[in-house]
This record gives C-alpha cells, sequence and structure tokens, in this order.
C-alpha cells in the first residue's frame, strides 16, 4: 500500500496534521511508537483504580480552528469552565471565576477593579498576539502580499485601540511579568499567580526579561469560546487525545501504533521514506515529523543528509524542561484550606507571592530544585468520577525542577517528592496521610515516557529567540525544512507548545498550500 | 581549574607572538631582507634575499618554500569519507587513496568557507589542508558519525619544492620513486628513521611537489634538500615571490581574492563557489553536502552576483586593488591580485566583478590604475580584457615521467 504522507509521531499535532491531510484527499499513514496515540495527551491508570492525566491536565488553548478543520467531536471530553483558586495557608482563597478571571473572589474592591483593568490590557494585547498564532510565522525577507496584509490588519487592529494603547503594547511586549503586575497590582497573592502563569513551563522567573510572554501566551488560549478559559477535560487527555485519532481515522487517515521509526530516507538533499525500527521500509513523498526537532534532525535524519548549520542550531535548540508532573491516589479527598467545597474542582495554585515564584526559580539556574516549589493543582476525579474507583486523584504540575538536576534525579528525586507532599500538606492538612500511592515525573521522566528531549512539553523554550521564525530554528522554520520533502509539525514549531493542535493545522495547510520554503 | 601538565606547559604560550616554525633555524640566517611577518600565527618572510631573484628560481631552477603554517587537519575513521563528502563540494568517494583534490566546502547558505587541498593518506585517513581555522565546523559536521578530527599544524612541519629542477632536487636527494608520481598523487619515502609525505602539488603552475613530515624530522629534511639543491640552483623564497608565481598559474588565495563566510562582517561580501570560479568543483550528482541547495537554488534562480575572472591589462603597470569600470563610467568590480608577468609578457590581474559584467558583458572594461610614483599619482585608465586562467600553463607541470632540466 502506498502512501502519499507519512506523519512520524501520533501526538495531537501529528494527529491533526493527519486528519487536515486526510481530509484534503491525500493518503496518510500515521506512526505512533507507543502502543497509543496522544504523546503528552494520555489517561493512564498509574496505581490500581486510579486514573488521571498522564501529562498536560488541563484543556486552555484547544484552538477552534483546529476542531472545526478536523471535525474534532470534542462533546467526549469537554467539561464545565473552573475557576483559578490561589491557595493560602492563613487565609481564605484568591478565586478568579470565568474567564481568567472576569470577577474575583477573595481582595477588595479596589484591588478588583485594578486586575480588570490589567486583564483588559492583557486581553487586548493577547487578542493581537494570536493574529499570529494562526497562520504561518512571517518570513524575514520574504513578505507576501498576504502578509503584508495581514500585518496592516494587526496595525489596524493596534491603533483601534487609540495610540496609546499601541504604544502600550510595544512598550510591554518584552516586559518581564514582576514589573507589570507592580505597575497594575498591590495584592501581593494575584502577583504571585501571574507570576506562576506567566513562567510555567518555561526556565524564567517573573523578574526575567520577557517573562510577560509567557502570560500573553497563555492568554491567546482560548476554551469554551472564552480567551483565557479552562476546563479538566472528562476522561482525561487521553480522551482528547482519542477524539483527535477518531478524526484521523474518520479522514481516511491510517494509524499504526506501536511503529517506531528508525530513521528518514533521503537522498540528495530529497526525503523520501521511512524505515521503522522492525526494519520495514515505507515510502512517500511527504514526510511530517510531528515529534521533537531534536529527534528529527540529530536521531532520525542521517547526519550525511543535512547540512553541518542546521545540525548545529538544532543543538543549540533550548530544551531542557523545569516542570515536575505530579500524581497522586488519595484515600479520600483533600481538604485545602481556605478554598470552598466547590471551589476544589478548579484549578488550585500555590505561588504565595511574586517573590515565592522568583525564589522558587532561583536555584533551577545552578541545577537544584526548588526547596519551596510553586504548583498548580488539579483533582480530577472531583469533576469525573470515573477516573477514580475510591478516593480521589490528584494531579499537579511543579516548578521548579530542572532537567539536569546537579545532584541527578536518581537521589534527588525522593527528596524533591518530599518537598512537594509537605507543601500540600501545609495547605491541606492530613493529605499526606491519605496518599496510596505517589507517582513524580521529572523533567527526566518525562523525556523518557513522553520521549521529549530534555522533558520539555513545548519541544523548546518558549523564549523570543524561539519563536516565529526562528522556530525551532530559523533554516527550519515555518515547517519546511532544508530537506526537501520533509516537514515539522511538533510544538517545536509555530507557534508553540500545550494543547491547541495548531502547529498539526498549519503545517498541514502549508504542505496542501504546495510546501515551498 | 587544574591544567593538565601539557596545557600548563603551553600557558606562556601568548609571550611568543608569532611563533617560529619547524624550518626556523635553517631559514632565519638566510633571511637578509628581515621582511618577516604572520601567518596562521607563525614567523614566515616576505623575501628572503631578492624577491625578483627569487621569483626566477621557482620558473628557472627550483625554490623551497616553507608552508609549515598552512592549516592541517587530519580526519580518520571509518566515516571519513562520508563526513568529508558533507563537509566539501567534490565527491570523497571518487578519490582513491594516494591521490589530492583541491576543493572547497561552503556552509548551508552555500558561501565558501574555505579552499584547501584534501590528501587521502588510506580509505580511512585523509589530510585537509587550508587557509583558515575551521575544528568547531569540522567537529559539528563529524556529529553522529564514527570518525576523528585533530589539528595537526604544529606537529607536522611542511615544504613546498617548486620549479623545473625540483625533480631533479629530489631525486638527488635519494628519493627513490618520486618519478612515478604524477600530478595530484602523493606517496610516503623513508627518511630520517621515519616517513616524510611527498606530494606532486603546489601553489605555482610549475612541476613542483609538496613535502610534509614530522616537525621533529623537519631540519633533517630542510639539511638533505639543500645538500641535493646546490648544484641545481635550489634557492629559498618568502612569500612574494610565490605570490607572483600562484598569479601567473591563476590559483586564487581565501581572504586574498575572496573572503571566507566565517570572516565576513559585511552580508554582501559573502561567496558562492561560482562566483569566485570555483564552479567545476561542485559536483551536484554526488550525496548531499553543505550548500548544496542554496548553489543550486541561485543557478536555477540566477541569484548570483558576482564571478571571478582573470584580467588582461594594456601596457605593463600592475593594476593592484583598481577599481573595474564598465564605459569608463560604471563601477563593476575590483581586482584583488594584479602583477607584471614575467613569464607571460604580460599585465594580468584577478579580479571580482558583479554580473553580467564578467559573465556576460565582457567588452569595454576598464581599470582605472593609481600608481604612487615619488609622492605623487600617476592616474591611468586602462583597458582590460577578461582572458582565461591560468595565464600561464607550463607543459613540464604535468609532464610525465618529470624532466630533470
Amino acid at each position: 500500500m502506498s502512501f502519499d504522507a507519512i506523519i512520524i509521531g501520533g501526538g495531537h499535532n501529528g494527529l491533526t496534521a493527519a486528519a487536515t491531510l486526510a481530509k484534503a484527499g491525500r493518503k496518510v499513514l500515521l506512526l505512533e511508537a507507543a502502543d497509543t496515540v496522544g504523546g503528552g495527551a494520555s489517561t493512564v491508570e498509574f496505581a490500581p483504580g486510579f486514573r488521571t492525566s498522564g501529562l498536560a491536565h488541563i484543556i486552555n488553548r484547544l484552538d477552534p480552528d483546529v476542531v472545526k478543520a478536523i471535525g474534532l467531536d470534542t462533546s467526549g471530553f469537554e467539561a464545565t469552565a473552573m475557576p483559578t483558586a490561589i491557595l493560602s495557608e492563613t487565609s481564605e482563597a484568591i478565586v478568579l471565576r470565568g474567564a481568567y478571571g472576569e470577577s474575583i473572589d477573595g481582595v477588595g474592591k479596589e484591588e478588583a477593579a485594578a486586575f480588570a483593568a490589567l486583564r483588559k490590557k492583557l486581553l487586548f494585547h493577547a487578542g493581537l498576539l494570536r493574529r499570529f498564532m494562526k497562520k504561518p510565522p512571517p518570513e524575514l525577507g520574504n513578505t507576501s502580499l498576504k502578509d503584508l496584509a495581514a500585518h496592516a490588519a494587526t496595525g489596524l487592529k493596534l491603533l483601534s485601540q487609540g495610540r496609546e494603547e499601541a504604544r502600550d503594547v510595544l512598550r510591554m511586549l518584552l516586559m518581564n511579568v514582576a514589573d507589570i503586575s507592580d505597575e497594575f497590582l498591590t495584592d501581593d497573592r494575584l502577583k504571585g499567580l501571574l507570576a506562576f502563569d506567566a513562567t510555567l513551563g518555561l526556565h524564567l522567573g517573573p523578574r526575567s526579561p520577557t517573562s510577560l510572554m509567557g502570560l500573553y501566551y497563555r492568554l491567546t488560549g482560548e476554551a469554551l469560546g472564552a480567551s483565557g478559559g479552562q476546563f479538566l477535560p472528562r476522561g482525561g487527555m487521553g480522551a482528547v487525545a482519542q477524539a483527535f485519532a477518531e478524526a484521523a481515522t474518520a479522514a481516511g487517515a491510517t494509524i499504526r501504533t506501536a511503529s517506531p521509526v528508525r530513521r528518514i530516507i533521503a537522498n540528495r538533499g530529497l526525503a523520501g521514506g521511512v524505515e521503522l525500527e522492525d526494519g520495514e521500509i515505507l515510502m512517500a513523498s511527504t514526510i511530517l515529523s510531528a515529534i521533537h526537532p531534536r529527534t528529527t534532525f540529530h536521531h532520525l535524519v542521517d547526519p550525511a543528509d543535512t547540512q553541518t548549520g542546521l545540525s548545529r542550531a538544532i543543538g543549540h535548540i533550548r530544551s531542557n524542561g523545569d516542570v515536575a508532573k505530579l500524581n497522586l491516589a488519595l484515600d479520600k479527598v483533600p481538604q485545602f484550606q481556605g478554598l470552598s467545597e466547590a471551589d476544589h474542582k478548579g484549578r488550585l495554585v500555590i505561588a504565595r507571592s511574586m517573590n515565592h515564584v522568583e525564589t522558587a526559580f532561583n536555584p533551577s539556574k545552578y541545577g537544584e530544585y526548588s526547596p519551596d516549589p510553586v504548583m498548580e493543582i488539579t483533582l480530577p476525579s472531583l469533576s469525573d468520577p470515573k477516573l477514580a474507583d475510591t478516593g480521589c486523584t490528584l494531579s499537579a504540575m511543579v516548578q521548579f525542577a530542572p532537567y539536569a538536576l546537579r545532584e541527578g534525579w536518581e537521589s534527588g528525586k525522593p527528596k524533591f517528592l518530599e518537598i512537594v507532599l509537605d507543601g500540600l500538606e501545609r495547605h491541606a492538612p492530613g493529605l499526606r496521610a491519605s496518599v496510596e500511592h505517589a507517582e513524580l515525573l521529572t523533567p527526566a521522566d518525562i523525556e523518557t515516557r513522553y520521549r521529549m528531549p530534555g522533558g520539555h512539553w513545548s519541544h523548546g523554550e518558549m523564549q523570543p529567540d524561539q519563536l516565529l521564525f526562528n522556530r525551532p530554528v530559523h533554516a527550519a522554520a515555518g515547517y519546511s525544512t532544508p530537506l526537501e520533502g520533509l516537514y515539522l509539525a511538533s510544538a517545536g514549531s509555530h507557534p508553540g507548545g500545550g494543547i491547541s493542535g495548531l502547529p498539526g493545522l498549519l503545517s498541514a495547510r502549508h504542505i496542501l498550500a504546495g510546501g515551498s520554503r | 581549574m587544574t591544567l593538565d601538565p601539557i596545557r600548563k606547559a603551553e600557558q606562556e604560550h601568548f609571550r611568543t607572538l608569532l611563533m617560529p616554525t619547524p624550518f626556523h633555524p635553517r631559514l632565519a640566517p638566510l633571511v637578509e631582507t628581515q621582511s618577516w611577518y604572520g601567518w596562521a600565527g607563525m614567523l614566515v618572510a616576505h623575501s628572503v634575499f631578492d624577491e625578483e631573484l627569487e621569483y626566477f628560481a621557482i620558473r628557472s631552477t627550483a625554490a623551497l618554500f616553507d608552508i609549515s603554517p598552512m592549516i592541517k587537519y587530519r580526519i580518520t575513521g571509518p566515516d571519513a569519507e562520508r563526513c568529508l563528502n558533507r563537509l566539501t563540494v567534490r565527491d570523497v568517494s571518487k578519490q582513491k587513496v594516494g591521490r589530492v583534490q583541491y576543493t572547497a566546502w561552503c556552509d548551508d547558505e552555500g558561501h565558501v568557507l574555505d579552499d584547501g587541498t584534501l590528501f587521502r593518506l588510506g580509505a580511512a585517513d585523509f589530510r585537509l589542508c587550508c587557509q583558515e581555522r575551521h575544528l568547531p565546523w569540522l567537529l559539528d559536521t563529524a556529529r553522529g558519525m564514527d570518525v576523528a578530527i585533530r589539528e595537526e599544524t604544529q606537529e607536522i612541519a611542511g615544504l613546498a619544492l617548486q620549479g623545473p629542477t625540483s625533480f631533479a632536487v629530489l631525486s638527488k636527494a635519494g628519493f627513490d620513486g618520486v618519478e612515478a608520481l604524477r600530478p595530484f598523487q602523493l606517496a610516503e619515502f623513508d627518511h630520517d628513521g621515519g616517513k616524510v609525505m611527498i606530494s606532486r602539488t603546489g601553489f605555482t603552475g610549475d612541476l613542483g611537489y609538496e613535502l610534509f613530515v614530522p616537525a621533529t624530522a623537519a631540519l633533517s629534511l630542510w639539511d638533505r634538500l639543500w645538500e641535493a639543491g646546490r648544484l641545481h640552483g635550489l634557492n629559498a623564497i618568502g612569500y612574494n615571490a610565490l605570490n607572483r608565481a600562484r598569479i601567473e598559474a591563476g590559483f586564487i588565495v581565501a581572504n586574498g581574492d575572496f573572503v571566507t563566510a566565517e570572516t565576513a562582517l559585511r552580508a554582501d561580501r559573502v561567496r558562492m563557489p561560482d562566483e569566485i570560479g570555483l564552479d567545476w568543483l561542485v559536483d551536484v550528482d554526488k550525496v548531499q553536502f553543505n550548500g548544496r541547495s542554496a548553489i543550486l537554488a541561485a543557478r536555477k534562480n540566477g541569484t548570483l552576483k558576482h564571478v571571478l575572472v582573470g584580467l588582461e591589462i594594456d601596457d605593463n603597470t600592475p593594476a593592484e586593488a583598481a577599481i573595474v569600470y564598465h564605459g569608463n563610467k560604471r563601477e563593476v568590480g575590483l581586482i584583488s591580485a594584479a602583477i607584471w608577468s614575467p613569464t607571460a609578457k604580460r599585465n594580468i590581474a584577478i579580479a571580482s566583478l558583479e554580473r553580467p559584467y564578467g559573465s556576460e558583458i565582457l567588452d569595454d572594461l576598464w581599470v582605472e590604475i593609481y600608481a604612487l610614483r615619488e609622492l605623487k599619482y600617476h592616474k591611468m585608465m586602462k583597458r582590460a580584457r577578461v582572458v582565461e586562467r591560468p595565464f600561464v600553463k607550463l607543459a613540464r607541470r604535468s609532464a610525465n615521467p618529470p624532466a630533470r632540466f
């Protein structure tokens, strides 16, 4: 059987690309190394009777264009919007309701108004940036009329709120989240939340230059029709992956799991097929790699088939993760202090202050984990009881936990787990005693389990030097690569990480449009 | 940081700004002109006793030139050929053991990083000689391959023996079998209890050889040749004389006639092989190599901007660094090397022109020469014609067996 396109990697981006290409009539084969598709979007039974999302656990940027383009059936996993609560050991939690705090409980009237002003501004700016997320990265020195028209439209939109707002966009774009928070807010707990959200998944502290961009990126995402919206998928992230796979299959794509690719076959600068680990050879004129760009170019492509400058640049991609994933099996629902029972279904953030996030970041610069980490906690089985036969599951993103821990994760992991559990215990007394099973995935574990070099879920730091026409590297930005016939479509490509489907969609559309460089 | 003994011994290196070459003890007493300069961090001479006579040693008898500062890399291992095929624009798989290839290498954008000579010492053993240093680029090119690369510039001494009597000198020196060497062929010979690698190569366009020995055997090799050359007109020469010969031969010098991609500061100074007369090296039918797609695209899209040409200029004033004009008005390029050629009896130059001048438009070219004569410029506008390189072609260079003279 012959195929027009072979897609390497069955993460949600690979599946999106498969569905998009298949819908356009291409004969598509998707190869996934693992036994199930989904990659970082999975549901795992980490302890008998306890299921949770394996890595990504919140839907906050699944793109409506992707949903529409591939006919993704969201009914199997869509759930109601959830609030964000900022936990405190000593006072009531602050709760942001609606999409990123349309209303806010737990702060004074004045502070609420200040937050509303900042929120409005950030969402407006994010709306402008979203325009860049929805199309291929602009090409330097090769601007098409279409690009120009799009930039002009963005410019007009920018000016629609007046020149002062336009200036503010340019002023704030590369600032750090700490300075902006200080400018607008007084409540340090709110600042802590913004700091956490801006830096989650990045090797930045809130006072690092450009850290505001992480918050902008978050707010370019939307869920349930609202920018900054979020929900916990029913059935865990595996249910989302399942829906993607069904869309791809329905479009006519063939999916083969447990089929790891050994190498990409190329000749004289032209890619034309793949060889599987078991020796099977499959040919196609289009090879789309929806896995980490470093794996693609340093492990699958023969070095003799690529150029030195490209492989050097690929080697320089900064892709060391800083986030650990914690899965807990609890014998009962934990009670977090100062939090209503209903709000336990929300996203619970432990970040006391701006300084808390900054000091949590500092050790990671020197290859050490935070002695007092910040984290984002969800209790998935509260909203979806099917995830736990008894008791309760807890899923948390904990940072900072540097990939290259100086002492090594073998000895570091048990110590870090103790620290994390202690942190949880302080906010939910009695939690430790109810732990039946604890699983901590360090970035090193995430790398191994999900085949993500550096354990970085964005397949490369989302910092300005690795965005747009420099994502993942300049020579391979915009989905085409210097190896003709080979295209990229993972989170390592524009617009980047998170469960959005956009890299897969944009890459597939680029191929359908002719795929030229 | 703790230093290993070797690094510790090297710590004082900066006190010697220019390092003597392994031949310095023999060469220094001969250098009457004291015209020393630095070549890749080593001390070498512009001339030895008389530039003019040194040139005629190359063309009439034999000349000995110290090429030890030439950058040398040793590339070994099962993937050496694959690695070099990725690096260079020529097909290394076609290069037989014992052959030397003139070649060039480019970055991903197809811009030339350097040109040089590649010696195939064995199936998996190569020596690459060039003008600039490239170790990081070479190591990155070897990533993922089973190949070892190291610089051996300092440990290997090199001599160029060039000129009509060069074969006679080698023969007299007892290098039996050297007569079998055809142009671009190499072989090893016994010397001083070890080996010397002799190749029939050079930078003069004349009959000539290049000899490589471990630095420890440098002086004994010099003495052996010097003694053998006594009755064959052997002279030590400096770079200026060699430079004249190489211009006649039409050879280009990296960072003399073109700017290498890694040293260019200005974006428009980089050059593709086709822009410096090296298009004939590029083997588009071989396996993938650095710069391949960019070079092919530039050829296809007609975006090559420059061309390197040989010029013959009226009268006898060398047009060094002169601007080239079309129709007396329009600036179209620059001369990078120029001499009055004693052998060709022509005023010759190597120039870089902006296409289509030099590629399609060949007529009505002029050069503006400013000759400084006793504190006054004699400004001349001279007619220039694009001519074939080499300007001087000598049958003895490639005659087999080589003549004894």
